[in-house]
Formats: structure tokens, C-alpha cells, sequence
């Protein structure tokens, strides 16, 4: 087994801090090894984590052997670390500010900011501070010049300025300095990137306190919405801050996940680029951030959509930049090894050529579930989201990549047929509702019966007593377990109840940990599949203390922060894949819910279209 | 001043304006409907929107024509040609100059400074309107050379 060497932080050592924008990863040793700027997906100029000697970094790095203790200011991307030498102790504070758009208005703030402030809370402590950025993913080269207390780039259209409150010592393409702070003494330094001149510059001192508490209080408003009051409020939390962080405000697009090519396999090529937003992510985002009460972003991400997909309606692409643009050609970077050295590191993605019928169910199930909380279209949206059903209706019977995105061909996969099944159920569900009018009812109903008759006669294997990932196949995945999440299946129908028992075979693993299909060798188990397996026990599959047990064995898998990759090493629990990552977090806030739901005696199938008094879903022969 | 020439011209190089920009939109050249972009300056319901976004665009292709005609009036004679020069430079302002300010002008549009608040916005244009599609640029400056060869073509020095 390839492993993580003992030199490199592992994945789940970083933290995130972001500004909805952008965002950066932050290590146990307080080294920024990650950050794209001015977007998610713009080169980075630290990129440390995939190259440690060319990808750039800005550490701020106690001298003495150090104890480090990391947490998030509450319910806030504040992050806060503690380092603890046998000479002191002293907390760093990492943050993007932000700030409302009427703060915004009255104050003349930088386009975009990081601030570090390190603080001595005991006694003395020395710290080695190396800021050394490295843009275009560290192929490029850079120049500073020293101008006042601020160490000033120039690349390509941008501006990066450093302004610190300690003198630094200036290089070609380096600062650096190494300070000792005495109980109470702080260091300021803020990062600045702007594309306009005259640059804001900005304010240390007193004024760097003022912004974090800003940011502090802006996120605390923001997570203070979220309606779910359960046993797990922290880790909901966590993860719909998480969530939010990935919703690319000027737009209203949600990303995957801020990196690129962090492994799913160490020393292996499952190295994607997924720092764009792919509208099952997306759509899946927005289903939790209904559920926790959240309209704005989802009514933004909504609009997004519709513009986003004016140019291929009613087609739909896998996935899109935030502007709505085709993603950029997939293309290696030879320059960087890799993380763990697994190469190569990838940056576009080829994926956005792919066929994923999945896409459309889930998009509108999302825009169903805006409805049932109370969500309104216009004609325009709703003129599309027919559109969307009429495609299905034609084109629902056609092999397809599916969701795991495999490179190696189509094939007439289950999930895609239950999503397409979903499209038109919650169109129809919809119409019923009167949100839409002009639903083809008749032949929404009669492909959506064709569909539902075609996975229970072809995907149902009498052998393997399963329903099977592809159409007449042998083989088992994890979304299977959605059948019954959808409204297919009942949760504890005989057939859903086997099919569990078949895939935890199959793909289980201790701890409640799921592969999400059988593969040689195999990958980490899935994030999300690992919450899939939970929340079917939640819905219904299981008991409620077998389905809280499970929930809570995956929540010993989030890093000190709460944060989860797209993966999990079996045998190690560390976190693989790129990070952090949506779907695991979406998992985790679903589940959350389902489980409050039972606890409450609320159905399931109250989100499922036959309950809510939708038209009835046909019988099939079993 | 020649002002019959200019009402009529105008209007028609206005019309051929707006539906080669909506041909543009509806072939999937741009993303950018510019009804929609003016008409939410006064009203966030996307079908109204259009219909004032519509009529605005017609006065202001009816405004920008009367620069035309004041500019073929200078240079003693209009002429196709004369028109698709203005034309270009007229696509050039608009695509650098216009859509550079529109975000701080629009009351619903997001500027690429706008977060974490999460809104119903319009998406900023960014430079030279490529954020609704990379064929923008292209769409706008065939309008525009469109608009000035039918005003040069049509409009009389008097």
C-alpha cells in the first residue's frame, strides 16, 4: 500500500478558509499550501500541496518543536490555531474577510484579502514566517519589490501586495523573517490581490481586529438560519458552512470542491480537477440547503442554472465553469509530482463530454424540493424544466456514462434510469401542485410507468436476490441504496431490504464505511456512499439506533475541524480525494435530517411525491 | 439635420440590431439577452423585464442612431461603410467601456467583488462581456457593424 510520506501533511491536516469567491487551504504547521485567485478555478499561486518545492506556500511556523490544536470560531470559516512549544503558546487566525454588501458600500475594502494575525497568548514564542507564492501553479516565475512595509508582485493583470506589521526581508521571490512574540504581542500580515490600480491598501493594527470580527459576525448571521435544531447541530453546521463555501457568490454556481488532483488512490493517476460545478453536485447542494432552510442560495444557484444552460437547453452538460462556460480541455501539469507524488495533476476536466442522464433527475428534484418550500418560477424556468422532462421522456432508454463517470464506455446503468424515472415524477408532482402547467401529463406518466416497469423487470437480478448497477448486470454499487431515498422502493420492501444486505456483501465495509463499487484495487470508501448507507437506515431500512450508530461511527472520520474528503482509507481513516469535498458534506446533512425525522416521527416519504399527495406512483408486478 | 431619415433609419437599424443580437441568443452564439439585462433595471420579473428591456433598447438604439447621423452630417455623407466603422467603434465602447460599468450601474447585478450574500442577481458581464459566453464579443461587434451599415445605408445628409 502506497502511504502518505511522513514529511507531507496528509489531506485531512488542512482546514479551509474561503470568502465564496475563492478559497485556501491552511495545514496543522500554518502553511497556506493551497489558494487560486482570484476564483476557484483560477491558477494557484500557492500550490504547495501538490509540490512542496516548486507549488509555493506562506507558512507561519513555530521554531521549536510545536503541539498544534485547531478549531473553527464558532459556527464561522474563522480558523483558529493554537501552537503550544515548551516556550509558549500562540494562536493564529487565518480568515478571507467578508463583510455584508451595505458594509461593502460604506467602506473601502481590498477586492480580495487574506489576513494572518499570530498572537502570543503565553509567555514567548518564536515563529519563522516564509511567504513564497508562486503563481500559474508554480510555473511561473515572480518578482517582488519592497515598497513601505508592503512586499508588492506584479503578475499578468493582477497586483499581489503583502503589507505586514513586521518588517520582512525581501528576496527576488521570497520573504521571509523570523520573529519572537512575547505574551500579548500580535503580527498582522494581509495578502491583497487586486486587478485595478490604485490597490486598496489595507489597515493592520486595530482595523485587522475590526475585519475578523466582521467576517466573525457575518458568519455567525449566516449560520444562525440554519433550521435544524438536531442532536448534530455542529456538524450540520459545519458542513453547511462548508457548503456555502463553495457557492461562487458573483454567480450563484456551486463547485464540487475548491482543489485540484488531490488523490483518490495515493500514488496513483485518480488525481480531477473538480473545482467546477457539476449540476448533480450542485443540485444535491441545494436539496440540503432547502432542507436547512437556506433560499437565497438556492434560489441564486437556481437563476445560475437557467442561464448557465441557456446555450444547450434542453440538453444539459455534466458540468460547467461559474460563469456557465464550457470547462477548459483537460490538460496535465507535468511540472508539479503530485501530492504523495500521484500524477498526473490535472487541471480541466474531461468528464464534461460524458452523457449523465442522472443529471437531469437530480436538477429537478432539486428545483422540486425549492417548490415544496414554498418556492415560486417564473415562466421561464418553468418553460425549461418541461423542456428538461420532454428530453427525458425521448431520451431515456440510451446508455450512458452514469454517475461515477467511469472513462471506459456507456452502459445502461440503474441510477440513470431512476433519475430519469424521478424528472418526470416530481414534473408531474409539480404540475399536480399547480406550479406548472403545460406538463405532458399523458406521456410524462406513460414513460415514467415504461421506466419504473424496465428497472423492476431488468435491474432486478433473481440470482443475486439485488437490484444490479446496470441494466441485466451481476454487479452491485451504492446507489442502489437511493432506490428507496427516491420514493422507488420502499425502504423496507423485501426487495430493497436484500439488495441492502447485497451491497453491504459486496462493498462493506467496518465502521459503516462503503465503497461505492467493486474495483481492483480498490479506491477509499465514498464519502457520501458511506452517508447513503446510514441514511437508508434512517428512512426506514433499519432501526433508528442502528441508523444512529452508523451516522455516528462516520462522524469519527472528520478531520479536527469537521471536514471531509471525497474519500476515506479504510485502514487508515485518513482522508482521500480532493478537499473539501461537497458530496461527503451533503451526506452528512441529509443523514442528519433523515435521523431527526425518525426521531420525530416524521416519514420520509413525506419528500417523496405519493405521500405528499402527488399522483400515484403505478404498481408493477414484483 | 436630415430628421425624417434619421426617425426611419434609426428604427430600422434599432430592429435589425435586436434581432440579430436575439438570433445570436437563440443559434447559442451568447448567453447575453440585452432586453433582459435593461429591462431588470426596473423590474425583477423576468417577463416584464423583457418587455421594458425591449422598448429601452429601442429608445436607446433610437439615441445612439442620432450620434450617427449628427457624425455623417460632419462628415458630409453616410454611406455603408462609413457606418460600419462607427459600428466598430460603437461594439468596442460598449463591450470595454459599458459592460465594465454596468455592474455598479445595474441595481441587480452582481459585480465580481459581490459575496458572500447570496442573492438573486444578474452575473457581472466581466471583460468584454465573455463571462456569458466566449462568442459574445463576436455577437456584439456583427450588431453593431449591422446597425451602422443600415444607418449609413439609409440615412440622407442632408
Amino acid at each position: 500500500m502506497h502511504t502518505t510520506p511522513a514529511n507531507l501533511p496528509k489531506i485531512q491536516d488542512y482546514a479551509i478558509i474561503g470568502d465564496c469567491r475563492s478559497a485556501a487551504l491552511v495545514s496543522t504547521r500554518g502553511s497556506i499550501d493551497w489558494l487560486c485567485w482570484p476564483r476557484f478555478d483560477s491558477p494557484a499561486i500557492f500550490a504547495a500541496i501538490l509540490d512542496a518545492k516548486i507549488g509555493g506556500h506562506w507558512s507561519i511556523t513555530p521554531v521549536e518543536q510545536f503541539h498544534c490544536e485547531r478549531s473553527y470560531v464558532e459556527s464561522t470559516n474563522v480558523l483558529r490555531t493554537r501552537f503550544t512549544t515548551s516556550s509558549g503558546q500562540a494562536i493564529l487566525t487565518d480568515l478571507m474577510p467578508v463583510a455584508s454588501e451595505d458594509e461593502k458600500r460604506r467602506m473601502l475594502l481590498p477586492d480580495h484579502e487574506l489576513i494572518r494575525r499570530v498572537e502570543c497568548t503565553e509567555e514567548q514564542i518564536q515563529f519563522n514566517i516564509d511567504f513564497a507564492p508562486r503563481p500559474n501553479y508554480g510555473a511561473r516565475g515572480i518578482h517582488f519589490r519592497k515598497v513601505g512595509n508592503c512586499v508588492r508582485a506584479d503578475v499578468g493583470r493582477g497586483s499581489y501586495r503583502l503589507t505586514s506589521s513586521v518588517p520582512m526581508i525581501v528576496t527576488e521571490d521570497r520573504a521571509y523573517v523570523s520573529i519572537q512574540l512575547k505574551q500579548g504581542e500580535s503580527a498582522e500580515f494581509s495578502l491583497t490581490y487586486g486587478e485595478e490600480s490604485p490597490a486598496v491598501l489595507p489597515i493592520l493594527g486595530n482595523a485587522i481586529c475590526e475585519r475578523i470580527q466582521r467576517s466573525v459576525d457575518w458568519w455567525q448571521r449566516w449560520s444562525e438560519r440554519c433550521n435544524y435544531d438536531g442532536p448534530y447541530r455542529a456538524a450540520v453546521i459545519r458542513s453547511a458552512l462548508v457548503l456555502k463555501l463553495m457557492a461562487y457568490a458573483p454567480s450563484g454556481a456551486i463547485i464540487a470542491s475548491p482543489t485540484t488532483s488531490l488523490p483518490e488512490l495515493l500514488g496513483a493517476d485518480l488525481n480531477w480537477d473538480y473545482r467546477f460545478c457539476w449540476l448533480r453536485d450542485a443540485s444535491l447542494t441545494v436539496r440540503a440547503l432547502v432542507r436547512l432552510g437556506y433560499m437565497a442560495e438556492v434560489e441564486s444557484f437556481l437563476d445560475w442554472l437557467l442561464h448557465a444552460t441557456r446555450l444547450t437547453q434542453p440538453k444539459l452538460n455534466v458540468l460547467y465553469t461559474i460563469f456557465g462556460s464550457k470547462a477548459p480541455e483537460e490538460r496535465s501539469l507535468l511540472h508539479l509530482r503530485g501530492y504523495a507524488q500521484s500524477k498526473p495533476v490535472r487541471i480541466g476536466n474531461e468528464a464534461q463530454d460524458q452523457l449523465q442522464m442522472d443529471i437531469y433527475g437530480e436538477v429537478i428534484e432539486a428545483s422540486a424540493q425549492f417548490v415544496r418550500s414554498g418556492g415560486h418560477f417564473d415562466r421561464e424556468t418553468k418553460n425549461a424544466l418541461i423542456a428538461m422532462g420532454k428530453y427525458v421522456a425521448h431520451n431515456w432508454d440510451v446508455a450512458d456514462e452514469g454517475v461515477w463517470e467511469p472513462r471506459t464506455g456507456r452502459a445502461h446503468n440503474t441510477h440513470s434510469r431512476l433519475m430519469c424515472w424521478m424528472a418526470l415524477d416530481r414534473l408531474i408532482e409539480m404540475q399536480h401542485r399547480g406550479e406548472l402547467d403545460g406538463v405532458p401529463f399523458r406521456i410524462f406518466a406513460d414513460q415514467r410507468r415504461k421506466i419504473r416497469e424496465q428497472i423492476h423487470q431488468r435491474a432486478w437480478n433473481r440470482r443475486l436476490g439485488s437490484y444490479t448497477s446496470t441494466l441485466d448486470g451481476e454487479a452491485t454499487d451504492a446507489t442502489l441504496l437511493l432506490l428507496a431515498w427516491h420514493g422507488f422502493e420502499p425502504p423496507d420492501s423485501p426487495r430493497m431490504k436484500s439488495t441492502y444486505s447485497r451491497v453491504l456483501e459486496d462493498l462493506g465495509l467496518p465502521h459503516s464505511l462503503l465503497y461505492r463499487y467493486q474495483r481492483n484495487p480498490p479506491e477509499g470508501a465514498f464519502g457520501i456512499c458511506c452517508f447513503w448507507r446510514s441514511e437508508y437506515l434512517a428512512i426506514g431500512g433499519g432501526t433508528f439506533r442502528e441508523a444512529r450508530q452508523s451516522f455516528e461511527d462516520l462522524l469519527r472520520f472528520q478531520n479536527d475541524v469537521g471536514l471531509y474528503a471525497e474519500e476515506i482509507e479504510p485502514a487508515t481513516g485518513d482522508a482521500l480525494g480532493n478537499f473539501p469535498q461537497a458530496f461527503t458534506h451533503i451526506g452528512l446533512i441529509n443523514t442528519a435530517v433523515s435521523l431527526q425525522d425518525r426521531e420525530l416521527g416524521r416519514s420520509h416519504e413525506d419528500e417523496t411525491s405519493v405521500a405528499r399527495g402527488g399522483p400515484p406512483v403505478e404498481k408493477v408486478e414484483q | 439635420m436630415n430628421w425624417p431619415s434619421w426617425l426611419l433609419s434609426g428604427f430600422i437599424a434599432t430592429i435589425v440590431l435586436t434581432t440579430v443580437s436575439a438570433l445570436a441568443q437563440g443559434l447559442g452564439f451568447t448567453r447575453m439577452n440585452i432586453p433582459y439585462i435593461l429591462g431588470t433595471i426596473f423590474t425583477p420579473d423576468r417577463d416584464r423585464a423583457k418587455v421594458y428591456g425591449f422598448l429601452t433598447h429601442l429608445g436607446a438604439g433610437w439615441g445612439f442612431s442620432l450620434f450617427y447621423a449628427l457624425l455623417f452630417e460632419s462628415m458630409g455623407n453616410a454611406g455603408w461603410w462609413r457606418g460600419a466603422m462607427i459600428g466598430t467603434v460603437h461594439a468596442t465602447f460598449a463591450l470595454v467601456v459599458i459592460f465594465a460599468v454596468l455592474p455598479g450601474a445595474h441595481p441587480r447585478m452582481a459585480s465580481e467583488r459581490h459575496g458572500p450574500t447570496a442573492a438573486k442577481l444578474l452575473e457581472p458581464p466581466g471583460f468584454m462581456a465573455l463571462n456569458y459566453g466566449t462568442q459574445t464579443p463576436i455577437a456584439v461587434f456583427i450588431s453593431h457593424i449591422l446597425f451602422g451599415i443600415v444607418l449609413g445605408a439609409f440615412y440622407h445628409v442632408r
